[in-house]
């Protein structure tokens, strides 16, 4: 049995926590610069959608809403929380993005209610809602998921068993184009041949597929049919985020190696965003060590980079993710996995139609002004604070706007904790 | 004292049930007693001792959040402690807990008085707030505050 775990509205929970009186409120989280909405509590759904640059919120709207910059360095740490949680009660966690994972549930008699516990400790420990989607395959699971978060009645947890009556009935209700790796183009195509449901491609023949599709989309409908034969290395989802991971032949704990991977890791992700024409705002980087080796220690680090502005650079992307992983990397542990995944992707051209700071001409001088701002840290720092100082204009350069809706780093800077009276 | 051997519904054997209709008074040890004394072949190596590691047992569930204030001084508690709190754990009565009442975080004591609960101060200046009608969550219970001597203010 696989298990979709996915947190509800994770960026605007996440905010939750440390700040209750969020809830129940509208919530939009802002993409770096402080451009377009990125994420949405339900209650914002209605008012705002997504993807909205924030200056073209109505007025009327912008008063009851509260909106914060993307905070990564909390997220990316509750992310790992919530996966810890989870990781105490099945016997493994694939994260596929920053507030997904598959679980492995075999073994257990009531797959459901050994969910909702682990619902319940998720709950408990990091304040975090999730939705848990169970089925025979990874492409199911999801399919599940999909259904525990939209009808309140299963109360986060829903199992679609083989054979049974309800998961024929689910299938026969799910738009094909929201089946995990039908993309809308492809969505498209199957409409022609009459395919409009997850259970009418299920019906499908295999070869055909095969044949005027792909190998993938053969895939797919194997698994719709309860046979799992899709793993998680190297998955996309053009819409959310890209994912590239790869298990080592052999055991490694040399920081060299890990380099070396995450290198071609994060190259090769900033090649398919190039590819379909996205940028990505966050790089998360993680390491797995083998859970079937109980003479090894255990350690599942991951961590959240920001990316300076929205971009689909090799070099940026490369630098954010070695960065990552220096932070993480611990001496002594027996790595068997290494990864990158792209968070939050937009589509390049849309940027520049309403991003006002976007233009090419700034990026370039966003780039250099990166560079200019680290020699200026690095010789303050040397020398003593304020040594060199920014002159005016520069106080008002648009990408310092990001901080000022910055909620604290509650988890990860030690003076942005949470205050208490 | 054992009775017949009998098949319970659960499926376990019962060998038998405790007689308590004799109490047997046992003299109590009060001095600790350590079993056994360490050993130079212990299986393992502690090069160092962590305190974190110490302090901390779920660490996915443990948060540090920083005290304001001097609502709670009687419990050892001081403005600009650090607070370590664990949100897996069961707040009982007497547990200093992080708790959201109507929205708003605050660091109080769980008590009961006249069986209604409340959140007591460890201040005679503030008085106890009756949580009836009121949205209580407890976010955490606090487990540990550390207080740094160096540089305590004097009041």
């Amino acid at each position: 049995m696989i298990g979709l775990v996915d947190c509800n509205n994770f960026y605007a929970s996440c905010e939750r926590v440390f700040n209750p009186r969020l809830e129940g409120k509208p919530i939009g989280i802002l993409s770096n610069n402080d451009g377009c909405v990125i994420a949405r509590s339900n209650e914002l759904k209605p008012l705002v959608p997504m993807g909205m640059p924030a200056f073209k919120i109505l007025p009327a709207i912008r008063k009851q809403v509260t909106l914060l910059s993307s905070n990564y360095e909390l997220y990316g740490d509750m992310s790992k929380r919530v996966f810890d949680t989870v990781r105490a009660h099945t016997s493994d966690v694939e994260p596929y993005s920053i507030d997904e994972a598959f679980i492995a549930l075999d073994g257990f008699s009531d797959v459901t209610a050994h969910c909702q516990h682990i619902r319940a400790v998720v709950k408990r420990d990091t304040g975090i809602p999730v939705s848990i989607g169970i089925a025979s395959t990874r492409t199911l699971a999801k399919v599940a998921n999909h259904i525990a978060k939209k009808q309140t009645a299963y109360c986060g947890v829903c199992y679609l068993a083989n054979e049974s009556g309800l998961l024929t009935e689910a299938l026969k209700q799910f738009p094909v184009s929201e089946v995990w790796g039908v993309g809308r183009c492809i969505a498209e195509k199957l409409h022609v041949l009459g395919i409009h449901t997850a259970w009418d491609l299920r019906q499908a023949n295999t070869k055909q597929i095969r044949q005027q599709f792909s190998v993938v989309l053969e895939r797919t409908v194997l698994e719709l049919q309860g046979t799992s034969c899709i793993e998680l290395d190297d998955m996309s989802t053009p819409k959310q985020n890209i994912m590239t991971s790869r298990s080592f032949g052999q055991l490694t704990e040399s920081l060299f190696d890990l380099q070396e991977a995450i290198r071609v890791h994060a190259s090769r992700g900033a090649e398919k965003l190039r590819h379909q024409h996205s940028v990505a705002s966050a790089a998360l980087v993680f390491l797995k060590t083998n859970r079937f080796r109980e003479d090894v220690v255990q350690y599942n680090p991951s961590i959240v980079v920001p990316l300076a502005f929205p971009t689909d650079d090799s070099r940026l992307i490369i630098e954010a993710a070695q960065k990552g992983l220096r932070a993480i990397y611990k001496k002594g542990f027996l790595f068997m996995k290494a990864g990158v995944m792209l968070l939050d992707l937009r589509t390049k051209h849309t940027e520049a139609q309403f991003d006002l700071f976007e233009t090419p001409n700034n990026v370039e001088q966003k780039q250099k002004s990166d560079r200019l701002m680290q020699t200026l840290d690095a010789i303050n720092q040397k020398m003593g604070k304020h040594t060199l100082q920014l002159g005016g204009v520069r106080k008002q350069a648009p990408w310092q706007i990001k901080w000022e809706l910055l909620s604290p780093r509650y988890t990860t800077r030690w003076d942005e904790l949470l205050q208490v009276r | 004292m054992l009775g017949d051997f009998f098949l319970h519904e659960s499926r376990c054997i019962v060998l038998g049930l405790v007689d308590t209709s004799v109490i047997n008074h046992l003299p109590l040890v009060d001095t600790p007693v350590r079993a056994g004394f360490p050993s130079p072949a212990d299986d393992y190596l502690e090069a160092k001792l962590d305190l974190t590691e110490h302090l901390v047992k779920h660490p996915s569930a443990t948060y540090y959040i920083k005290a304001m204030g001097d609502s709670m001084v009687d419990y050892g508690i001081f403005s600009g402690d650090l607070l370590i709190v664990d949100r897996s754990l069961t707040p009982q009565v007497d547990d200093v807990v992080i708790a959201a009442v109507d929205g708003e975080l605050t660091c109080k004591c769980l008590g009961l008085i006249n069986e209604q609960y409340h959140l007591l101060s460890g201040n005679a200046l503030y008085p106890p707030i009756a949580l009836a009608g009121k949205e209580l969550h407890v976010w955490g219970v606090v487990i540990h505050t550390i207080h740094s001597l160096r540089g305590r203010g004097h009041s």
